[in-house]
């Protein structure tokens, strides 16, 4: 294998990495403040494609790739991340909130029914079928000394760090940022200095969402949209945030990337065929939980009794 | 009509089958599971593959059923079961993805999305249990649930059953009386892998063919919903529930409305029981029986 076949493929890997890692990060905070898997995040990913392909195309009309389908799908995305920060946020209102003082199992099978709801009602009103989000942009790959890049790809690129910046910077520096922090670290104490833990709550959904949100488009534009794109995928990311260590959100960007380059050299070097490429990612998991369960940037917990 | 009500209630004694091997490990063991589907579909392949490719007769095929479908319990449930139960949860539900997508691509055993066609009917003393004779099919359903539940009620009261009580109530409190966790939650997983292997064996001969097509994860969800719906923790409970999940999945043909009502209405009907009956009703229709020292009547810990 040549040194650009290598690149190639890191390429390809890194792509696939930066979506999972926008998805892997919605895990990791919800994890990260409720100690708890939201399941239906994956299909939240679904209805992000979908309104992000349905304002695309209102906004486009029928106007030729340009300046203007370029500025249509930013907006697109802008729509879309709206929404679904809207959606996680009534979501986590209507389906989780009223069990937060439940057994543990009790949010986890309700976010099961959720999941359930989300892609079956997409299934009914938008069909089975996959449908097409054309790419705002030529996207002809281009060839850079010997590794084909495709526009796509560098959009890719674009989004997952400037999204991952953003919410580094929140994060930390940010007084909203410190309170999340707080609250997941000691939600009863940070309740005590005065921190309204439910406005956080609602933050973390609304944010984790929309980064789903944009994860959803990303793929969309490769892979279509179709009513259950969020299983595997929000499977995949979950994978993720488990290797980064779940809670941590520089372990659920690491995650990804690396889930992503494992992927595709998986395929691509040990010959995994294409159709079992999805196991990947499950064998991931297993060795991760066994050698090292609280992921590569996660501390190990003791339980508190 | 008569025909298909029939048709319901063997449905509901193969669900009923897997719900009472979530029940073991959902409501015993407080442990979420999403891979009944999977098991169910190793149980049905391994009959499939055998009777077809083997001339095993369908009764020989049980026991590699229960015991594949257990392996494959163990497989999973050791790595993933000594930590905490949420990632039991995820790598299950990769789990189940998994064995559709090797039954789909695995083509030299599998015969891929095809599946596999004319499996023989089971005989017993000579006499062919003809699945199209709805009647005698049902009889053998429920002896095969009767046993079913005669075996695992008994077993949730040895010690076994007080030992994974103990465990959902409290981990740690379980473990320093001695009880060793990861063990009884390795076997809970392992016996409801096992039961759910039955149950696939069953459908094996009642479809008397398997296509991956049949064991989505929407089947695993809907045995969640049986257990949830019933009541976690009794098994009489996840009998009923396994009815009036059978007969919510009929109710567009059994009424005639099917060109009415879109085919994901049930999905998304269950998916509305899980969230409503988890905020308003978490113990099920019949609920469980509560014993909890400190708990008042309401079944709420003090």
């Amino acid at each position: 294998m040549s040194i650009s076949e290598i690149l190639q493929h890191f390429m390809n890997g890194l792509t696939l990495g930066g979506i999972y890692a926008l998805i892997a990060l919605g895990y990791t905070m919800v994890y990260g403040i409720l100690k708890f898997i939201n399941f239906a995040h994956g299909d939240i990913l679904m209805v992000g494609a979908y309104i992000g392909l349905f304002a695309f195309n209102a906004l486009r009309g029928s106007a030729p790739l340009g300046t203007w389908t370029i500025i249509a799908f930013f907006i697109a995305m802008v729509i879309s991340m709206a929404g679904c920060g809207v959606l996680g946020m009534f979501i986590e209102r209507v389906a989780y909130k009223p069990l937060r003082k439940a057994n543990r199992l009790a949010p986890l099978l309700s976010a099961i029914g959720v999941s359930f709801i989300l892609s079956n009602s997409a299934a009914w009103a938008f069909g089975t079928q996959s449908r097409k989000f054309d790419y705002p942009f030529d996207n002809t790959p281009f060839n850079l000394y010997g590794v084909i890049i495709t526009p796509h790809q560098i959009l890719i690129l674009a989004v997952s760090v400037i999204m991952m910046v953003s919410l580094s910077l929140f994060v930390d520096k940010s007084r909203m940022g410190k309170a999340m922090r707080a609250t997941s670290l000691d939600q009863d104490t940070a309740m005590l200095m005065g921190i309204n833990v439910n406005h956080v709550i609602s933050l973390t959904f609304a944010i984790g969402s929309a980064l789903a949100a944009t994860g959803g488009i990303l793929i969309a534009l490769d892979f279509k949209a179709y009513p259950s794109m969020g299983m595997m995928t929000g499977l995949k990311a979950f994978v993720a945030a488990v290797v980064g260590g779940i809670g941590n959100i520089s372990g659920a960007m690491l995650g990804g990337i690396l889930l992503g380059l494992l992927e595709t050299f998986g395929v691509a070097i040990l010959g995994i065929p294409t159709g079992m490429k999805d196991t990947i990612a499950f064998g991931v998991l297993i060795l991760i939980l066994l050698i090292k369960p609280e992921g590569i940037l996660g501390k190990a917990e003791k339980e508190k009794v | 009509m008569g025909n298909f009500f029939l048709l319901i209630l063997i449905y509901t004694c193969i669900y009923a089958l897997m719900s009472i091997g979530q029940n073991i490990i959902t409501g015993y063991a407080g442990m979420l599971s999403l891979c009944q589907a999977g098991f169910f579909a190793i149980g049905s392949y391994a009959t499939a593959i055998l009777t077809t490719g083997f001339g095993w007769s369908f009764w020989a095929t049980l026991p590699v059923a229960v015991l594949l479908s257990a392996l494959f319990g163990l497989l999973i449930g050791l790595p993933t079961l000594r930590l905490k139960g949420d990632y039991l949860a995820i790598a299950t539900l990769g789990f189940g993805e998994i064995v559709r997508n090797v039954l789909n691509n695995w083509d030299s055993v599998t015969n891929g999305p095809m599946g596999i066609q004319d499996i023989p009917m089971p005989k017993f003393f000579g006499m062919k249990i003809n699945p199209y004779n709805k009647i005698g099919f049902l009889l053998m359903s429920i002896i095969f649930l009767l046993v079913a539940y005669l075996l695992f009620q008994r077993l949730s009261r040895s010690r076994l059953g007080r030992a994974l009580e103990a465990i959902r109530e409290d981990e740690i409190a379980a473990e320093s009386m001695g009880i060793n966790v990861t063990k009884y939650k390795v076997a809970a997983f392992m016996l409801g892998a096992g039961i759910a292997g039955v149950a696939g064996s069953l459908q094996a001969v009642f479809s008397l063919s398997v296509t991956p097509g049949t064991y989505t994860f929407m089947v695993s969800v809907m045995v969640l919903c049986m257990v949830v719906l019933g009541g976690m923790g009794n098994f009489i409970a996840v009998i009923l529930g396994s009815f009036i999940i059978q007969l919510i999945s009929y109710f567009p043909q059994l009424t005639g409305l099917s060109s009415v009502i879109p085919p994901q209405f049930k999905q998304i009907l269950f998916g509305l029981i899980l969230v409503i009956m988890m905020i308003w009703r978490p113990q099920g229709i019949l609920g469980r029986e509560q014993h909890l020292y400190g708990a008042d009547r309401k079944g709420r810990k003090k």
